[in-house]
Order: C-alpha cells, then sequence, then structure tokens
C-alpha cells in the first residue's frame, strides 16, 4: 500500500533518507529550516497524506482510540486532530515493556489551499483514522473548449 | 572510424540482488506486563485486520507478522509519508514456563493482545505459616 503510494520505499531513496535522519540526529544544533508547524520523527501518531484532483487523504494510525475522543477542526487550510489515548497502568502487574504512546495528542497538517473545509468526512476502522477533505470545484483542472 | 565506449554495464544479478534487499518492515510499539498467572503483550498495529495477521510459536520463539490494508483510492499520489511500509514485524523469545501452546490472541481497534499462561506449577503460590 505506502509502498505504492509513496513510490520511494527501499532503493536510493530510502537509504539516503537514513543517511539524512543520522545526520540530522548528528547535527541537531544545526541551524536548519524548520516548518513552523512540522513536529519531530516519532511524534504520535504518524500521518500519511496523499491526494487525489478532487479529494485529499489523511490516514492517522493510531491504534486504540475511542472516536468519541477525537477531535477534528478545520480552519481554513489547515487540519487539527486532538484526541487521548489513555492507557492508565495496572498497579497490580509487573510491566517489563511501555513503549505504547499514552496521553493527550495533537497533530496538525497543512493541507493544500484549495480544499474546501466544509466537505470534511472522517472515519475510524481498524485503527487508522482516515479523513477525506474534498478540494473546491474552481480548482480542479477544466478543459477549454476552443471555438 | 567507428568506436565503441562502454558507458555503463548491467550486472547479470542486478534484479535479484534489488530483490534481495531487506523489507522494510514497521517495528510495532508493544507493552509487556506479567501478573501471577501469565505474560500479557499489548501491540499497536493500526491498518491490520484479523485476515492478515500471523501469529507463530516456533519452540520459546514467538513471530508477529502483520500486513496493513487500508482503503487508497487508485489515483491518490503521495503527499507526506510518515509510515513507509506496509508491514508489522516483531519477534518475541518466551521462555520455558510459558506456556507457547496456549496463546490467547484478540485484535480490536490496530490494538493486538496476545496473553501467555504460565504453567501451573510454576505458579506463585501462597505459603501458609502455622502456628502451633
Amino acid at each position: 500500500m505506502f509502498s505504492s503510494l509513496t513510490g520511494f520505499e527501499g532503493g536510493l531513496f530510502e537509504d539516503f533518507r537514513r543517511l539524512q535522519e543520522e545526520i540530522d540526529n548528528l547535527f541537531d544544533q544545526w541551524p536548519a529550516t524548520t516548518g513552523v508547524r512540522s513536529v519531530a520523527r516519532g511524534t504520535f501518531p504518524p500521518i500519511n497524506v496523499g491526494a487525489t484532483p478532487d479529494h485529499l487523504e489523511i490516514y492517522l494510525f493510531a491504534a486504540g482510540l475511542d472516536p468519541k475522543k477525537i477531535e477534528l477542526s478545520m480552519q481554513q487550510n489547515l487540519l487539527t486532530v486532538t484526541g487521548e489515548r489513555e492507557l492508565p497502568p495496572n498497579e497490580a502487574v509487573t510491566y517489563y515493556r511501555r513503549e505504547r504512546f499514552t496521553g493527550d495528542f495533537r497533530r496538525v497538517v497543512t493541507l493544500p489551499e484549495d480544499v474546501d473545509p466544509d466537505r470534511v468526512e472522517a472515519r475510524y476502522r481498524d485503527g487508522v483514522l482516515q479523513i477525506t477533505v474534498k478540494r473546491k470545484e474552481s480548482a480542479k483542472p477544466r478543459t477549454i473548449q476552443l471555438n | 572510424m567507428a568506436e565503441t565506449k562502454e558507458v555503463a554495464t548491467r550486472q547479470p544479478d542486478a534484479l535479484q540482488r534489488e530483490g534481495r534487499r531487506p523489507e522494510l518492515v514497521l517495528r510495532p510499539a508493544t507493552d509487556i506486563f506479567e501478573d501471577d498467572d501469565g505474560i500479557t503483550l499489548q501491540m499497536d498495529v493500526p491498518g491490520a485486520s484479523k485476515e492478515r495477521l500471523t501469529l507463530q510459536v516456533n519452540r520459546d520463539r514467538l513471530d508477529v507478522d502483520a500486513e496493513v490494508r487500508i482503503d487508497i483510492p487508485q489515483d491518490m499520489e503521495p503527499v507526506y509519508a510518515d509510515v513507509r511500509s506496509t508491514r508489522y514485524q516483531r519477534t518475541f523469545a518466551l521462555s520455558g514456563e510459558l506456556e507457547s501452546d496456549k496463546v490467547d490472541a484478540s485484535l480490536k481497534d490496530g490494538v493486538l493482545t496476545l496473553r501467555i499462561p504460565k504453567r501451573p506449577e510454576i505458579r506463585p503460590r501462597k505459603i501458609e505459616v502455622r502456628a502451633d
């Protein structure tokens, strides 16, 4: 799925990305440009975004959420998803590993300018929140007839 | 005068070598805890469904393999991707006191829960102190 979705999995690109990540970690203080709304890698939940000519699909990989506790908002082309995943520690057991994210989360995605903030749909299935945002009709490519 | 110059040589096994590149897999975040009766593993595998999940117990080795299947429109182009693989994989080493043939698994909303009971004979027992 994402191999075809991203088209850059594996191969030279992947090697380059790994190298870049390592360099990024190495030179943490390097004065590189950081998007104002971008987040550090590994932030919960991971997001994938795809586009078709008439809509955008945003996938949030967030397992074990209560759909009632997910909040979505659109302000112009800014999509904000907030929610919480509470995994209260069980006092009666011994933990060996606690890798899963617990607590409040918030992710902001800057979408292209041509999205229609009034036409947003979201569904939650198998731990993936999929949000479909339609693009404005006027932004679609049109065929212009020659007279 | 004709001159031939070799600009690039295609390795005869180039395709196979490409194929042997280790597949990029996702390592699911896991919580592991133990109580008196057994061990529980909880794993985040968002996008995996029951049909595409394989659990294998081989002696003291537990392999979890799951494939991500989500709804993707045909004409979609990628814009951004945190998740760069379609497969979850993780292996755990079990220990002898666990009844690895009695693993109970359940999957809900992308969370896989595995419960492995301990052998009854090694479960901790309360020893009563008699007062004579």
